[in-house]
């Protein structure tokens, strides 16, 4: 209890002090989960709606194997990522190995289809009649996509929250495509890896409490836009 | 005319990403290095106090990956790094002699200890020979941890129980952490077991554990630190100047002067002792 106890003086006494380092690991989190996020979010809810709204063959299929990505281990993807950016891999010449980049690409294939999976079950929850509706009112097909996107509002945020706090928090992908590269890839959670590995467990315990305020406040912020205006 | 637009979609967000990768910060390749290092030159803070001077000096960025000993050789072996810091002699030997390293130099050493339960249930604090410890330890049938990992303790620990003449893989008080040596460390504290650890870990993780240092001194126990530089015949794309100028730069007097007193405020004894320009056979003596 002690060392609990210690862990969080030591965060606060870090937050407080603005200690540049945690400042910046902190500031890198964000940025690299935040861009990722964004990613997935274009990826996601332009495939995850083009899948809810057509019918194909072979669609079962591909349904059930975005909803397996949803539960992607980080660590496959991060092991997958490194081989393929290896110097002497196939994507070799991007130069981007142990680069914040990197763990953008890793953690963008990770919230991607969470993204995307939320978004495919949102879009197809909403009633049927809807689409002709808005059709027959004279919206052209791109017109309707966007009112289907707007009314699905809820959900697809939570597919934002979803998928953001599933790659603030992934240390697997991060450690191994990023190296936890000190004032240059190291993130909330690999920082938090090694200082337990170094038997800092104050440190270890304060920098996952300022992880953890770091996704309340995000989340909160999130969850003002979701329920901001009920709808309808 | 849906699907159209949902390819447009997809390729817009495809755009997005190379555009992101192309924007990442193309620093000159050449002022990059990669080291791949065993985790006690990282876990201990060495390098933290190193790297950014070497840095400084030079110009060159480096990106320091800590794994094990074995991996950081791996990484070597597929001329995924540019110069190794390592401690596993006889595997660092042939990794040089099948042409994948070149240049192989002393750094420095340390020790490592048998540590356990001061209870210590197998009683080898008599003993000053590693190799009795072990055959004690195994005799006992007491609970060992290993790291199961292919580091350099685990190479070191594997050595020992050869030269005991026996195989503990299997046995039931015989466990593998697949884990680093400081995560080792609370495994062994946890669960009242021996293990073997460097010298340095153990010494930055002392008071968080309770285990003793029960069986040191054997001249078997010696750790012994390498520089080696990645062959760059082997892989074009070695960076082998910046491999050359970090190996360089680690046997230089200003590291030796570093290492020298490196942990003495906060552990009260030094972590390595610095043995640049030595030969293997004379440390010990």
């Amino acid at each position: 209890m002690d060392l609990i106890f210690e862990g969080i003086l030591k965060a606060f006494h870090l937050l407080f002090t603005l200690d540049a380092e945690v400042l910046n690991i902190t500031l890198l989190s964000l940025r690299v989960s935040g861009t990722a996020t964004f990613l997935s979010l274009l990826i996601g809810i332009s495939i995850g709606t083009a899948v809810a709204l057509s019918q194909f063959p072979g669609r079962k299929l591909v349904v059930s194997l975005i909803n397996t990505g949803m539960g992607l281990p980080p660590v496959v993807v991060g092991l997958f990522v490194t081989i393929f950016l290896w110097r002497n891999g196939p994507l070799g010449f991007l130069e981007i190995l142990y680069t914040p980049t990197a763990m953008i690409l890793a953690q963008a294939v990770i919230a991607t289809p969470i993204v995307m999976g939320i978004t495919l079950a949102a879009i197809q929850a909403l009633p049927k009649n809807l689409r002709l509706q808005i059709l027959a009112l004279g919206a052209t097909r791109l017109q309707m996509v966007w009112i289907l996107v707007k009314e699905a509002k809820l959900p697809l945020l939570a597919g934002v929250m979803a998928g953001f706090g599933g790659v603030i928090s992934e240390v697997g992908a991060s450690i191994m495509v990023g190296g936890n590269i000190k004032g240059y890839s190291r993130v909330l959670t690999t920082a938090t890896v090694m200082e337990t590995s170094r038997g800092n467990f104050d440190v270890a315990i304060a920098l996952s409490i300022i992880l953890l305020l770091l996704a309340y406040f995000i989340n909160l912020v999130l969850t003002h836009i979701q329920q901001r205006e009920r709808p309808r | 005319m849906k699907q159209k637009k949902a390819i447009h979609a997809v390729l817009a967000g495809l755009a997005v990403i190379l555009a992101l990768v192309a924007w990442s910060p193309a620093q000159a390749q050449q002022k990059n290095i990669i080291l791949s290092t065993t985790t006690s030159t990282q876990d201990s803070g060495l390098l933290d106090v190193l790297i950014p001077i070497f840095e400084k000096k030079t110009g060159y960025f480096v990106k320091t990956i800590a794994v094990g000993s074995g991996q950081a050789m791996a990484m070597g072996q597929k001329g995924e790094a540019d110069v190794l810091l390592v401690h596993s002699p006889a595997a660092e030997k042939k990794f040089v002699a099948e042409g994948y390293g070149v240049n192989r130099r002393i750094i420095m050493h340390n020790d490592f200890v048998v540590v356990g339960p001061a209870e210590d249930p197998a009683k080898i604090r008599e003993t000053k020979v590693a190799v009795e410890a072990f055959k004690k330890i195994a005799s006992a049938g007491t609970l060992f941890l290993s790291r199961g990992d292919k580091s350099g303790t685990h190479s070191k620990e594997l050595s020992i129980w050869k030269a005991a003449g026996m195989k503990p893989e299997g046995q039931k008080w015989y466990q593998q952490t697949g884990l680093g040596m400081g995560q080792t460390l609370n495994v062994a504290s946890e669960k009242k077991g021996y293990t073997l650890t460097d010298r340095g870990t153990y010494l930055a993780l002392k008071k968080r554990l309770s285990l003793d240092i029960l069986t040191e001194g054997d001249a078997i126990l010696l750790n012994v630190y390498h520089v080696i530089e990645v062959n760059p015949a082997k892989w074009p794309k070695v960076n082998a100047a910046g491999g050359r100028a970090f190996a360089d730069f680690m046997v230089s007097k200003e590291v030796k002067d570093i290492v020298k007193t490196f942990g003495m405020e906060k552990f009260g004894s030094p972590l390595f002792f610095p043995d640049a320009g030595k030969k293997e056979g004379d440390l010990g003596k």
